[in-house]
């Protein structure tokens, strides 16, 4: 939450302030020190304060005549102050300087719109033409021509940014209602010049940028009360053309029906802007207020009242906001904080934990709706058929890089790559995205996989969805036809994965998976990747699995035929059902089942589809469940070892479940008898020794009872052993 | 460390009396309690919730109710009709006045503890004034009308006096001593249903609010000056018996005869606004019978109920930090010691209120493993009954370490009888000619070879009485500490050579005697806290003394100075665990046999402090846990083996009310389960509870 603190006054800006043409204040411009300001006035006097002192710390004037023309800026490498007077000469001076008249002097040949001064970088002179030097270059010959790049255009906003060290310098023109966006940068020799959409009946009054990932983002304060925000991608192919630049909403300055009238504002973090202006609700006097607004939540995060008016002028460093109220210059110091439903629900966690998936981090997902929007951007361009994005695509296409390969881009490419080409892209994507919040962009690529899976029978993606349903991002109403497309295939191993991961199966898909578990024979099963985490502490699956066999054989009880029983037709030693001691299936069917076991259902949903289940895999499956059951039994606490192994009340579920939907059919069934028969002996067993333990907890209650009386009796001597 | 054999002992059937009425004094912050035997009790919270004073209870003498007056005085008064001032250095009753309005049931001092208002069974409200040297003097008589005065309360400003008395409430104007108010607190039940409404409380505000508990288990809050009834809460079917007011007046605390406790806060009725109401905000059920008196402290809630327990229960909201002095307490059982052993005779004598029992303790001829039962080849036996004569209660008792003389001490007498065992018959004689002394004695101790007796007395002085055989003694000298007190000394400790004895007064002083030359020897440094036990070792002479903030000190009485293990304790600081245990040491034994073990014990736990072991040592985050012999028991031996250190905890006995070693192998420990305390109290209010 952003939230306005204390405030106090930096200087006053008495009639001594207000010397020269306009009394007021030319600009604040940072000083060399993160606690220092430069103020420059509309008069002939720059200022330096030290913001937390509230003090002066040095004041320079040119001589009487001269005017400042451009705000005075500091050198933050060099620890000078440039200065501008009359529009052409140029001052340089340090701290000890006194006198501005005998400092460095250099008259240019061009009018100065504005000097902006970057961190690590030589700082940059914007003329009124503009054309922009470098200030070492200028100095160099300070005479020099000065190109004139825009024609009878007035410059009304300049910016200057450093991206990868290349600094950056947009600003805004305009020309008998219309406004252009030139993007120079200064050592690339490049220029591009934007036309910006227009609206009707409103104008942008205030202009503020950030640069992120080589994009601007231009933010317009119009007139009708709103704020619009503007991409331009730095990374464009040199292009003379004229491109329009859509506009998209940001912020709508209206709090429950009054209007807030912008004067002007600062973007303090990607979702914060805060901004001055009048207040005016309907009937009632207008009165000017700071406010800072939530631009996700389009929310008013703070406000405060400023009854003695403002010059509509609003600076901001270091958290600290600069503005004139009344007739002093006021400081107001803010707090904003990363916004999130999360913190505003109160329930962040530290941002910064392990587990970057279990919420969603703001700050990437902003870069991610920078994208998204960009891509709306472009598809808009698309539609009307702009030479330039149909360009950008393919080479996106052409030339896969993964900085700029965008999720929508990857999407046109899913359409007709080769498979290998396609997870290539997505182990990349994969790779780069630590973007936490895949699902949405996920499930998009997922469902168009899975929509060329069902066109182009060879494409198969399989590894990039095991990976992807592993991190447990997914649910099945997410890409419905995911699980579909596996049992088509017979991915058992997908569908294993799915069935543990998914928390939203429909009972019919589960059925499916059972089905076609049960139906593939083992020896299929034994080449496949099966995760047997499940059975491994239970089902013996050394290599000696043969020689165990045999034995079973010797034992007079044949395995085979039980493992394919599927597609055994006729099942004569049923008199050897009743063996429990061996897993009727392979330890991968048996895991398969194990997952199956696992996933959420309700029986009403789920019995109809049972009933569909061929009687001999029902047979089959019913074995491994009473072979489960008597696994269950060994132990006392009647669990399985190992992960995801399924518990007594699962099993004893679906063996219900499965005796319910096949009544009929296992009474008819010959080869069931001897299952059933052996089942129910043991069900009995155990119900009869449930009573029986019923029967001693009884006489141990009592027992306990009798320990307590004689605990209460007046006189005893024990043994007491103190270590 | 080996294995004991413990008599484990449940016979001593004693039943507290039942708390009657309790008063809190702030500054000093020290509650008076009394008991439904006459007993009064003092207990300082600011030693650690101790059990400071005690006097014993009399027979005639009921205290309906206590008042602190004129700074830290004590009056108590009750149906006798007298008003009692208690001597609280001489520990028993000082000066009484009689009220001349029959017996008395309430009585209350004004804001500055001038005056004391009493409220009689004639139905009368008489003032007097508390005067400045000792006693109370009459002052006037208030408008009297006809019905018993059960409760009393003095308007903070000392202007008014809200009294109740069955089914009305009575304003009464202190300057004039008319009636200003009177108030039926039943008019609105209809006729036919009418039943006697007795306010068993009142509390009189600065607002001018009264507040009323009743038999009818309401809270009613009356405007005095109209004599409206301004909020009603019901908070019991059975009767509200007791009522407090916090000093601030926004929170008070209501007893009722369910054994709840129920906290009413003056609340605002919407967040940030001005109007506020009072609330039913916390109900605790601490108690099975009536709750005859609460107290309402800054910090706490305190409850007092005719099962015998005082509860404290810390209110969170004004407490600063969790921890110690957040937890709930609650005490049934006397911070002092009514069991004295013969060690040699295997006698056990217990101390109740007027009468004496000794018992011989059991014995088996089977060894057996750690938590064995063994079978007994003799059972214990009750060998006498000694009733104390009059209405006096005992106020202590000594038997002596051979089993052959038993002593006790009333208020005015001190008897002394001779005990002749043949075979299992047993006779017994009081000793004549006993030698007169300033009664009463608060200690009495006999020496380890049984031929002297030791008698704590007041002004710090001890009596020291030769014993004769075959049945005779003699006054042999008074000692007294030289620079004089007024406190009457409460523990006594002799050392086995019989050359010293160390004596605590009132004040907390250790005075060390020597006895060879009936000689004051030392001083031991003044701690700022109560001694609750002492003794001193048998080979090493050193005294070693508990204190009630559960520290432990050993002082070398021929060097005259703390030993190098207290020094090293101190230094290193004790556990935070045995810090924050709730009772006071109350007795302290040592092994004859390794010079290095002292037997300790509370109410909870039994402790076999070995000193040649390292002192579980306080971490500063306090993380280290003071492991004890059942988590011991538990662990493996190289686990065992780490954690092993000085303080061997066994929490097996509870409660505990007396454990000693009778020999190297041989410990005897008297419990008195609460089951059979609350078995022996009368039924409590029937209540309907769930699915009975």
């Amino acid at each position: 939450m952003a939230a306005l603190c204390e405030a106090f006054t930096l200087c006053g800006l008495g009639p001594a302030g207000g010397v020269g043409l306009g009394s007021g204040l030319l600009a604040l411009e940072p000083g060399a020190d993160p606690d220092h300001v430069l103020l420059t006035d509309r008069g002939r006097t720059t200022t330096l304060f030290k913001v937390s002192d509230q003090k002066p710390l040095g004041c320079w004037s040119v001589k009487h005549g001269q005017i400042i023309t451009c705000p005075v800026v500091c050198n933050f490498e060099t620890h000078e102050y440039i200065a501008v007077h009359d529009n052409k000469v140029l001052r340089i001076w340090k701290d000890e300087d006194v006198n501005l008249d005998k400092v460095f002097k250099a008259t240019l040949s061009a009018e100065v719109y504005r000097i902006h001064s970057l961190p690590h970088a030589e700082p940059l002179v914007l003329f009124k033409g503009g054309g922009v030097r470098t200030l070492d270059v200028l100095l160099e010959a300070p005479q020099q021509e000065i190109e004139n790049v825009i024609s009878d255009e007035v410059i009304k906003w300049s910016e200057a940014f450093l991206e990868s060290r290349q600094p950056v310098l947009i600003f805004v023109t305009e020309k008998d209602g219309d406004f252009f966006v030139y993007v120079q940068k200064p050592k690339m020799r490049s220029l591009h010049k934007y036309k910006l959409e227009q609206q009707e009946l409103c104008n942008p009054l205030s202009f503020t940028a950030y640069i992120k990932k080589q994009i601007i983002t231009l933010l317009c304060l119009y007139s009708s009360d709103s704020v619009y925000k503007v991409l331009i991608p730095l990374q464009q192919s040199s292009e003379e053309e004229e491109q329009t630049l859509s506009k998209s909403l940001l912020l709508n300055l209206s709090i429950s029906g009054s209007v807030l009238k912008g004067t002007s504002f600062v973007v303090l973090d990607k979702d914060h802007v805060a901004v001055l202006g009048s207040l005016a609700a309907s009937g009632e006097e207008s009165k000017e207020c700071l406010t800072i607004w939530n631009t996700k939540f389009q929310t008013l995060q703070a406000s405060k009242e400023l009854p003695l008016g403002t010059s509509g002028q609003l600076w901001c460093y270091g958290e600290k906001f600069f503005f004139t109220h009344g007739k002093v210059l006021t400081v107001v110091i803010y707090k904003c904080e990363t916004s999130s439903l999360a913190a505003a629900v109160g329930k962040l966690k530290d941002s910064q934990t392990s587990d970057l998936s279990s919420f969603v981090n703001w700050n990437t997902l902003g870069d991610e709706e920078l994208l998204v929007s960009l891509q709306s951007q472009q598809s808009v361009a698309l539609k009307s058929e702009s030479k330039m994005t149909l360009r950008s695509k393919k080479s996106t296409v052409a030339n896969i890089q993964p900085d700029t390969s965008t999720v929508g881009q990857f999407l046109l490419s899913i359409k007709d790559a080769s498979t290998a080409a396609v997870e290539d892209q997505l182990r990349q994507l994969l790779s780069k995205a630590q973007m936490p919040d895949f699902q949405a962009a996920i499930g998009c690529i997922i469902s168009a996989l899975i929509n060329r899976c069902k066109t182009d029978p060879k494409f198969y993606p399989r590894n990039f969805l095991v990976q992807m349903i592993q991190k447990g991002e997914l649910s099945y109403s997410l890409c419905p036809d995911l699980m579909a497309v596996a049992l088509e295939k017979k991915d058992v191993h997908l569908l294993q994965i799915c069935l543990q991961r998914f928390p939203d199966i429909p009972e019919e898909i589960t059925y499916a998976c059972l089905k076609v578990f049960l139906s593939i024979s083992d020896d299929y099963l034994e080449r496949t990747d099966v995760n047997l985490e499940s059975v491994i502490s239970y089902i013996d699956i050394e290599p000696n699995n043969k020689e165990v066999k045999t034995e079973v054989v010797e034992n007079g009880f044949s395995t085979e035929l039980e493992e394919d029983g599927c597609d055994v037709t006729g099942m004569k030693e049923t008199h050897m059902m009743d063996s429990v001691e061996f897993c009727p299936v392979g330890p991968q069917k048996a895991a398969l089942l194990n997952a199956v076991l696992h996933s959420a259902y309700s029986e009403t949903f789920l019995l109809p589809h049972l009933k569909d289940l061929p009687a001999q895999q029902a047979v089959l499956f019913l074995r491994y469940l009473h072979y489960l059951y008597v696994k269950c039994s060994e132990k006392i606490n009647t669990t399985l070892p190992g992960i995801l192994s399924p518990t007594i009340s699962q099993i004893m579920d679906w063996m219900c479940l499965l005796l319910d939907a096949h009544f009929t059919v296992m009474v008819m069934l010959p080869e069931a008898k001897g299952l059933l028969s052996s089942m129910h002996r043991f069900v009995r067993a155990q119900v009869r020794l449930y009573s029986e333990l019923n029967k001693i907890e009884g006489s141990l209650q009592e027992l306990q009872r009798i320990k307590c009386q004689k605990h209460s009796q007046a006189y005893s001597i024990e043994v007491l052993e103190l270590i | 460390m080996g294995e004991f054999e413990v008599h484990r002992v449940r016979f001593f059937g004693l039943v507290p009396a039942g708390v009657r009425c309790m008063a809190y004094q702030h500054n000093g912050r020290r509650l008076a309690l009394a008991r439904t035997d006459g007993a009064v009790e003092v207990y300082n919270f600011a030693a650690n919730y101790y059990m400071e004073k005690a006097i014993p209870g009399h027979q005639t003498r009921s205290v309906e109710a206590l008042c602190w007056a004129a700074g830290e005085r004590l009056f108590g008064a009750g149906l006798s009709g007298d008003i009692t001032e208690y001597d609280l250095e001489r520990l028993r009753p000082a000066r009484a006045v009689d009220g001349f309005g029959g017996p008395i049931w309430s009585m209350a001092a004004n804001n500055d503890g001038t005056r004391l208002a009493i409220g009689c069974e004639d139905g009368s409200v008489k003032l007097f004034q508390v005067v400045p040297g000792g006693g109370v003097q009459f002052e006037k008589n208030l408008d009297r009308q006809k019905g018993r005065v059960l409760c009393l309360s003095w308007h903070p400003s000392g202007t008014h006096l809200a009294a109740g008395s069955i089914d009305f409430i009575r304003v009464l104007d202190v300057h004039s001593g008319r009636t200003a108010q009177r108030i039926m607190v039943n008019c609105h039940v209809p006729k036919s249903k009418k039943r006697e409404c007795v306010v068993w409380s009142i509390a009189f505000l600065s607002s001018g609010t009264v507040i009323s508990s009743d038999s009818f288990g309401r809270v009613q809050f009356w405007d005095w000056e109209r004599g409206t009834l301004q909020d009603s809460h019901t908070v019991s079917s059975s009767a509200a018996l007791s009522l407090a007011v916090s000093e601030k007046e926004d929170s008070i605390v209501v007893g009722t005869s369910a054994g709840a406790t129920y906290q009413f806060q003056l609340l605002p009725v919407k967040a940030g606004g001005q109007e506020k109401r009072w609330v039913r905000t916390k109900p605790f059920q601490h108690h099975t019978h009536d709750v005859r008196a609460v107290v309402h402290t800054p910090t706490a809630l305190i409850s007092g109920g005719l099962d015998a327990q005082l509860v404290i229960r810390p209110l969170m909201e004004k407490v600063q930090k969790k921890g110690y002095d957040a937890a709930l307490r609650k005490f049934t059982l006397p911070h002092r010691r009514l069991v004295s052993c013969a060690r040699k005779a295997r006698l056990l004598l217990f101390q109740f209120s007027q009468h004496l029992e000794l018992w011989r303790l059991g014995s088996t001829n089977k060894t057996g493993k750690d938590g064995e039962t063994l079978p007994l080849s003799r059972m214990p036996e009750h060998l006498l009954q000694l009733k104390s004569k009059g209405p006096e209660h005992i106020y202590c008792s000594c038997v002596s370490p051979c089993g052959s003389w038993i002593a006790y001490s009333t208020a005015s007498r001190f008897h002394l009888y001779r005990v002749q065992h043949e075979g299992d018959s047993i006779s017994v004689k009081k000793v004549p000619g006993v030698p007169k002394l300033l009664l009463p004695a608060y200690q009495l101790q006999c020496a380890s070879d049984s031929g002297r007796l030791f008698i704590a007395s007041d002004r710090g002085s001890v009596h020291v009485v030769q014993l004769l055989e075959p049945g005779g003694c003699k006054h042999l000298h008074t000692l007294r500490p030289p620079a004089g007190t007024r406190e009457a000394v409460y523990l006594l400790a002799s050392s086995a050579d019989g050359n010293w004895l160390a004596a605590v007064s009132g004040d907390w002083e250790v005075h060390v005697y020597s006895l060879k030359h009936f000689k004051h020897h030392c001083t031991v440094p003044t701690y700022s806290c109560a001694v609750t036990a002492l003794a001193i070792h048998p080979t090493t002479n050193n005294l070693f003394i508990s204190y009630s903030d559960q520290q432990l000190f050993e002082f070398s009485i021929p060097e005259k100075q703390y030993t190098a293990w207290s020094r090293a304790v101190q230094n290193s600081g004790l556990h935070k665990l045995w810090l924050e245990r709730d009772s006071p040491i109350t007795h302290i034994a040592f092994n004859p046999k390794n010079t290095s073990q002292v037997l300790l014990h509370d109410v909870y736990m039994l402790c076999v402090l070995d000193k040649s072991l390292p002192c579980p040592q306080p971490l500063p985050d306090d993380s280290a846990v003071l492991v004890n012999q059942s988590t011991l028991k538990q662990l493996s031996e190289p686990a065992r083996r780490r954690q092993l250190h000085a303080f061997k905890i066994c929490k097996k006995f509870q409660p505990l009310l007396f454990a000693d070693l009778l020999d190297e192998r041989c410990l005897v420990t008297v419990e008195r389960p609460a089951l059979d305390i609350s078995a022996q109290l009368p039924p409590p209010v029937q209540q309907k509870k769930f699915g009975t």
